[in-house]
């Protein structure tokens, strides 16, 4: 096999995963295209998201490699916009202020890349409240503003929609599609993958640590919308 | 080593913004100390030259009890809603966040000691009979010492089940010849029967080893799972 970063932005050679005696990647081996939408899809415990934070670089394979762009993960992380399940956020301070700090991590300097990727997740920079009060949805999108925040190659989010309101949802999906359209590469991990009917670019279907199918649509063969 | 100090600053500017907000390590501290004050003045009831010779032990044992309670804290809120994780995918240097957390608990424990002391003082009429400047590098040398190796080990107890109980039992241990330079230097100046110059250096040379110790290893001790 040939490394063409330029083509496959992420090779993940035969992963896995193993937690004590549970294995949550059992042998993951796949090719994911730079530029394209990937939505990682199955059941609960399917190993999606231990997968999103192996190519995060957040838990270490037992066995096997992953490139990221011809690296290795934690050699990558300016290139990696990274969305959790829970919020990655300081709760007793504002989202310009959470915003502020991350900038820092990155050397991004001013506030205005800041104001800006709040007012791209439909948040107002001006709010002063705590992230502790702000609605789970509010939370959502400024978690994506986070993950965006350094302009990333690779953004790998980790259930996004998950307790956002459908127009929100939606709005989410806007972005996202916006943002493929620049040329990044995208993971979503979702349990809803009808909303991403037409974004995205491939479903991939994860059953007890392994991927068992690619597909171009929400559907798998022999199974209807 | 722009970036480290830029990180080391902004961690740090944000954990004393965190702790100014919600105070939850210095009330802590603070109640606690005053709780092992009052508890010692009703258990002891000595004369001025046996204050002399017994409040070097027990102010510092009232200091490192209560620098666990904060240490403890340090790291439980970068745990809440994982924002450690958002730190580990980022590009920022690990020594720069441990440098920072251990300077932010530096200065909570300094402020812990200035309000404190002048309990000891009236509650046990103390009059210093060396040279009482002394105090000042005993103090700061010996508070780092703490809090250097607290800051550490917390980070190491984090992933463990019971880590409020596997701190002391990690720290406590590392920190006996620290705890002797302490007691020990603070008794010469208050008797005024040795010099404390020899503490001095122990604590000094104790510093410079754990620190360095420390730095090295934290890199590790962040991306273990």
């Amino acid at each position: 096999m040939t490394e063409n970063p330029a083509q496959s932005a992420i090779i993940v050679s035969g992963v896995v995963k193993q937690f004590g005696r549970f294995a949550a990647l059992r042998g993951v081996s796949a090719e994911f295209d730079a530029g394209k939408f990937h939505a990682i899809l199955g059941d609960n415990g399917a190993g999606k998201t231990t997968l999103l934070r192996a190519l995060a670089g957040l838990a270490h394979p037992t066995q096997g490699t992953i490139r990221m762009f011809g690296q290795d993960p934690q050699d990558s992380s300016r290139e990696i916009g990274y969305m959790a399940h829970p919020s990655l956020l300081y709760d007793e301070m504002s989202g310009m202020e959470n915003l502020r700090y991350f900038a820092r991590l990155y050397e991004i300097g001013g506030d205005e890349r800041c104001a800006e990727v709040i007012r791209a997740v439909g948040l107002d920079p001006e709010l002063t409240r705590p992230v502790g009060q702000y609605s789970q949805g509010m939370r959502q999108r400024l978690s994506l503003a986070r993950a965006i925040l350094h302009d990333p190659k690779l953004l790998l989010l980790d259930e996004p929609f998950s307790n956002v309101d459908v127009h929100s949802a939606r709005e989410m999906v806007i972005l996202l599609k916006n943002m493929r359209g620049s040329g990044k590469t995208i993971f979503v991990v979702t349990h809803q993958a009808l909303l991403l009917d037409g974004v995205a670019d491939e479903f991939v279907w994860m059953q007890e640590g392994r991927i068992v199918d690619r597909t171009a649509a929400p559907v798998r063969a022999g199974e209807t919308l | 080593m722009n970036s480290f100090w830029a990180v080391t600053t902004a961690t740090l500017v944000k954990d004393i913004r965190l702790e100014w907000r919600s105070k939850d390590a210095l009330n802590s501290m603070l109640f606690f100390s005053l709780l092992v004050v009052v508890i010692f003045v009703f258990s002891f009831d000595p004369l001025a030259e046996e204050s002399r010779h017994i409040v070097g032990g027990l102010v510092w044992i009232a200091f490192l009890f209560a620098a666990v309670v904060a240490l403890n804290q340090t790291w439980a809120r970068e745990l809440r809603n994982q924002v450690l994780d958002a730190y580990r995918v980022s590009p920022a240097p690990a020594n720069g966040l441990f440098l920072a957390k251990t300077l932010g608990n530096f200065i909570f424990v300094c402020v812990l000691e200035a309000l404190m002391a002048p309990l000891f003082v009236i509650f046990y009429n103390l009059h210093v009979l060396g040279p009482a400047w002394q105090l000042v590098p005993i103090a700061l040398l010996g508070t780092w010492a703490l809090v250097v190796n607290g800051t550490f080990f917390a980070a190491m107890s984090l992933r463990t089940r019971n880590r409020e109980i596997m701190l002391p039992l990690l720290l406590f241990p590392v920190s006996i010849p620290a705890v002797i330079g302490m007691v020990a230097g603070t008794t010469a100046i208050l008797t005024g029967e040795n010099s404390a110059h020899f503490y001095i250096v122990l604590l000094l040379t104790y510093d410079v080893v754990f620190t360095t110790a420390s730095l090295a290893l934290f890199k590790t001790i962040l991306h273990a799972e």
